[in-house]
């Protein structure tokens, strides 16, 4: 068994002994935490040419797995995500008061999602995705269910409706190719009805698990109601897997029938989001609402990046913006909810009022708060900076002005709703003078130092835009393979 | 130590911000001792670097940032003149706040931001290429904006409110016109012009305004200065940092950069874009005095009048003539050295005699003659008196302009004085002439060696400027360095 292998074998095995050990198992994430970073980190430094490790197995039998550059700094992003929001609960276990269960159920899923999420980063193979895209579904809608039923429900029900479509849609390709797999159906993929129906039911399908606008409904309530770490892995990693499903699809599989107009399509819904998703996160009063719509706007620089990447002749700039902004976004967002959720707690509400006096008394969550706006915002140093500077200078080069306005514009707009949050930490205490604005300690310092850890990262990112440039274009489906593609089945 | 300089004036004050944020305040002698052995240190690099720089020799560090993009550090005679006032000034400042708030609530990240703001406004001045210049520009605007909410009462939250608003749609813009001229000529080294023939002159002028608008915002350009006078609620050392070293003067040095570093003189005047702008720049420093004399509030008038100043800077740029480049560029460090005194001065006034308004000066000068004086030395520099620095600015302006065949500005230079004038001499009357209201409250003592640091560094600033101006013709002067910067390639 490779190492490869582990990194979806070992969560799956801590699923199983998180459920059989109860709630001691808890404890496990102080093994999966290091063991699944060191993992990420190996993978990430493999040399460029090591993509294809397992796979001896001839296609269209064999399962091919391959760390692509995308592959590689998302299970990176994702085992730094996990690992943090995971010690983070385990100081602060996610758990309504009267619910002690929940927190045993909580580690189960959070292995679930791992598995999946670094399965689904891996694969190659349309069925596979599915299966993946379905732990990763499965386990966000339980997630979400901690704190709301409802809204998991509804978020259950639309999930559904996209693993449908999805579904569907592999079943036609299956049907017109006789292959499930994205390498393959990259050289026989042509324009005719039957692609375009699987290729629009398998989009349609996975953009409800991205939540891009006009898809993004049940989003925000669910992010809204679960508890800090549920909210925190729903926004990193349930969203990112459908998106990564889409590039393969997109820019590989069926590169050659994905026009400039469908193309623009999705680019016109991402800056669509961008612009939807930050003009609601200014009109909301409460704090965690706020950071969910600004998931959704920022869930549309993904797809604002598609047609920028596919415009180009030399697309690793754009590709690297659309990868990073991705990863940046999973540490930042990540971050904002694990700070989010400590703040309100703090202040025992969730209204973005009540926040005064907390940068007196709880500093180190707030400079965490502080930091994932900075990213989030696209300022430097950030990878929120580095991924939207790659995206505006692809922008301005190819003479898109419309999407370097909504990349210009969004991150004002950013500025506007994440800064009166973060202003009103600044604000003295609710009700009192300024001089007496002071909040004793809420919580101890340990539970601060995940957000301000993935924060941290988000921001270190930005010092080593060259480094994670050079990771993202491994494999990419524009580069020149830098190994001999296995050969099509006859 | 070649390549080494440079980083070290980044990490001395990224050293001295993790001290500050990290002690608590039980421990503020600790963070006062950092904070102060960090300005010593960087004051001695900077005199190392003075002396080795004027023999020829340029530092420089690198690494790339992004693929095609370098992270430059480099110290050439420009960016020292503005390393060399900031660090200079930012010394007596760390000693003026340590005495301004003795001890209080969320100083730990006061002086944290203090130094990550510092940091920023040396790498602005290091910055050799255009976008590592955006990433300090960018920080120094996020550094800056605890400063000045640091009060966090309704009145500082609505200024750093706007503070942000102002700064970051001008970083947008800015940003916007960097990667549009980086999309045409590739990535941009001020050391290494970029060469803009063939790009049709309608897009060199679009690209002009957006970066020189985006760069006005913290200038303090007309019409974009209006987040400067209500940035005012901040604490009075941060009122005397944003004035006269870090905000405002990114700004301006950034315009310098941009006309003699990026476009060349040659191009501005090609495109005919320096006249516009030195007009701007006149109805800005016209429009800051009229205000100015319209305040009764001594902060507001100050900050009216810092509009008004640092215009002088981006007319003696826009002038595009050799005398007129270095009465700019002496002006970025005399204006500063001016209003960093002045600044000082009502920093102390209101904190030991609660003086705010205008009318309340009466008789200020018997109580606090040092203070007063020192008040006294910067506003008749500014006025443009000799022998104080402020006058030899005009003076190499004025010259400047009849080189550059634009005698009106003269006329503008004249009226600007007389609007000085009218705005800062009837506060040293009230000062020194009237005598104080019967009900004002007794005066402390000098007591303590805190209420001697208050007044300390204000005094030393006034000593600066006179010495600015009657050194002038030494070679370390402000107008020394700038006729070296001058004579090393912006006169060709």
């Amino acid at each position: 068994m490779s190492p490869l292998d582990l990194l979806m074998a070992a969560p799956l095995g801590f699923m199983a002994a998180a459920l059989m050990l109860g709630p001691s198992g808890r404890w496990l994430i102080l093994l999966a935490a290091p063991l699944m970073a060191g993992l990420a980190l190996w993978l990430a430094l493999l040399p460029p040419d090591a993509a294809y490790l397992v796979g001896q197995w001839d296609l269209p039998l064999g399962i091919l797995l391959r760390a692509d550059g995308v592959a590689r700094l998302m299970i990176l992003a994702t085992a730094l995500v996990i690992g943090a929001v995971g010690l983070h609960a385990l100081a602060e276990p996610p758990e309504k008061p009267g619910h002690a269960a929940q927190a045993e159920t909580f580690w189960p899923l959070v292995y679930l999602m791992w598995a999946g999420a670094n399965a689904g980063f891996l694969t190659t193979d349309l069925f596979n995705l599915y299966v993946t895209l379905e732990m990763v579904s499965l386990a966000a809608v339980a997630l979400a269910a901690m704190g709301s039923l409802a809204a998991a429900l509804r978020y259950f029900m639309i999930a559904l409706l996209g693993s449908l479509a999805y579904l569907l849609g592999v079943a036609l390709t299956v049907a017109r190719y006789d292959t499930v797999d994205v390498i393959l159906l990259a050289q026989v993929a042509e324009a005719d009805l039957a692609t375009l129906l699987a290729l629009g039911l398998m989009t349609a399908g996975l953009l409800i698990k991205a939540a891009l606008f006009p898809m993004h409904g049940w989003l925000p309530p669910a992010h809204a109601a679960a508890p800090a770490p549920a909210s925190a892995l729903l926004s990193a990693i349930a969203v990112k897997l459908g998106f990564v499903i889409l590039v393969r699809l997109w820019f590989e599989a069926f590169a050659a029938v994905t026009g400039p107009a469908a193309l623009h399509v999705l680019g016109g819904l991402g800056a669509a989001a961008v612009i939807y998703g930050s003009i609601q996160a200014m009109r909301q009063d409460r704090l965690k609402p706020l950071v969910a719509y600004s998931t959704v706007a920022q869930v549309g620089y993904l797809f604002l990046a598609f047609p920028l990447v596919a415009g180009t002749v030399e697309p690793s700039g754009a590709w690297a913006g659309m990868t990073l902004h991705g990863v940046a976004h999973m540490l930042a967002k990540a971050a904002m909810f694990l700070a989010a959720g400590l703040m309100l707690k703090a202040v025992a509400g969730d209204r973005i009022a009540d926040l005064g006096g907390l940068a007196q008394a709880m500093p180190l969550t707030v400079t965490a708060f502080g930091l994932a706006v900075v990213s989030l915002m696209g300022l430097p140093p950030s990878g929120g900076f580095t991924a939207k500077f790659l995206l505006l200078s692809a922008a301005i080069e190819q003479g898109a002005f419309l999407y370097a306005g909504v990349l210009v514009i969004g991150g004002l707009l950013a500025a506007v709703y994440l800064f009166r949050a973060l202003s009103a930490c600044f604000a003295p205490l609710a009700g009192a003078g300024p001089d007496t604005a002071s909040r004793g300690p809420v919580t101890g310092g340990v539970q601060a130092v995940a957000p301000l850890a993935l924060a941290g990262l988000a921001i270190v990112m930005g010092f080593a835009g060259t480094a994670l440039v050079d990771v993202s274009a491994i494999e990419a489906p524009w580069a020149t393979p830098t190994v001999i593609q296995p050969e099509a089945a006859p | 130590m070649m390549t080494f300089a440079p980083l070290l004036l980044v990490f001395l004050p990224l050293v001295a911000a993790g001290v500050s944020f990290a002690l608590p305040e039980r421990l503020s002698a600790w963070r006062n001792a950092a904070n102060l052995g960090v300005a010593f240190t960087k004051l001695l690099v900077v005199a190392y670097l003075l002396n080795a720089t004027e023999a020829g020799l340029v530092f420089e560090w690198r690494y790339e940032f992004l693929p095609g993009h370098d992270f430059v550090l480099r110290l050439d005679r420009l960016a020292l003149l503005f390393v060399t006032l900031s660090v200079f000034l930012w010394l007596l400042t760390t000693i003026y706040a340590i005495a301004y708030f003795d001890r209080g609530p969320n100083l730990p990240r006061f002086f944290g931001f203090f130094n990550l703001c510092v940091l920023a406004a040396t790498g602005v001045a290091m910055s050799g290429t255009a976008i590592t210049f955006f990433l300090f520009y960018e920080l120094l605007t996020l550094a800056t904006w605890p400063l000045v909410a640091h009060k966090g009462d309704d009145k500082s939250l609505r200024a750093g409110r706007i503070y942000l608003s102002y700064t970051l749609a001008g970083s947008v813009a800015f940003l916007a016109g960097i990667l549009w001229l980086q999309s045409l000529v590739g990535a941009i080294e001020f050391a290494a012009p970029p060469d803009l023939t063939g790009i049709p002159a309608l897009t060199l002028t679009l690209i002009f305004i957006l970066c020189i608008g985006g760069l006005g915002v913290k200038a303090a350009i007309f019409p974009l200065h209006g987040w400067l006078p209500e940035a005012m609620a901040a604490p009075a050392p941060v009122s005397a940092l944003l004035h006269a070293v870090a905000v405002v003067k990114a700004g301006a040095f950034a315009i310098v950069r941009m006309i003699y570093d990026v476009y060349g003189i040659g191009t501005v005047a090609e495109l005919g874009l320096g006249v516009p702008l030195a007009a701007l720049a006149s109805v800005t420093i016209l429009y800051g005095s009229v205000r100015a004399l319209m305040q009764s509030d001594l902060k507001k008038r100050l900050a009216y009048s810092t509009v008004s100043q640092v215009s002088y800077i981006i007319l003696g740029a826009s002038l595009i003539g050799p005398y007129a480049v270095i009465g700019g560029l002496v002006h970025l460090v005399h204006q500063g050295i001016m209003k960093i005194t002045l600044f000082m001065c009502a920093g102390a006034l209101a904190n030991r005699m609660g003086i705010k308004a205008i009318a309340d000066l009466d008789g200020a000068g018997r109580l606090m003659p040092v203070t007063m004086a020192a008040f006294s030395v910067g506003a008749l520099g500014m006025i443009g008196l000799p022998p104080v620095a402020g006058f030899i600015s005009k003076w190499y302006l004025g010259i400047g302009a009849l080189q550059s065949d634009a005698a009106w500005v003269v006329a503008v230079l004249a009226g600007s004085s007389l609007l000085n004038a009218a705005y800062f001499l009837p506060l040293l009357y009230r000062a020194w002439l009237l005598p104080p209201p019967p009900d004002r409250p007794a005066i402390r003592e000098l007591a303590t060696t805190r209420d001697r640091m208050l007044i300390l560094p204000a005094a030393v600033t006034a000593l600066v400027a006179l010495g600015a101006g009657i050194f002038a013709s030494l070679p370390f002067s402000p107008l020394g360095w700038a006729t070296l910067i001058a004579e090393g390639g912006y006169l060709r």
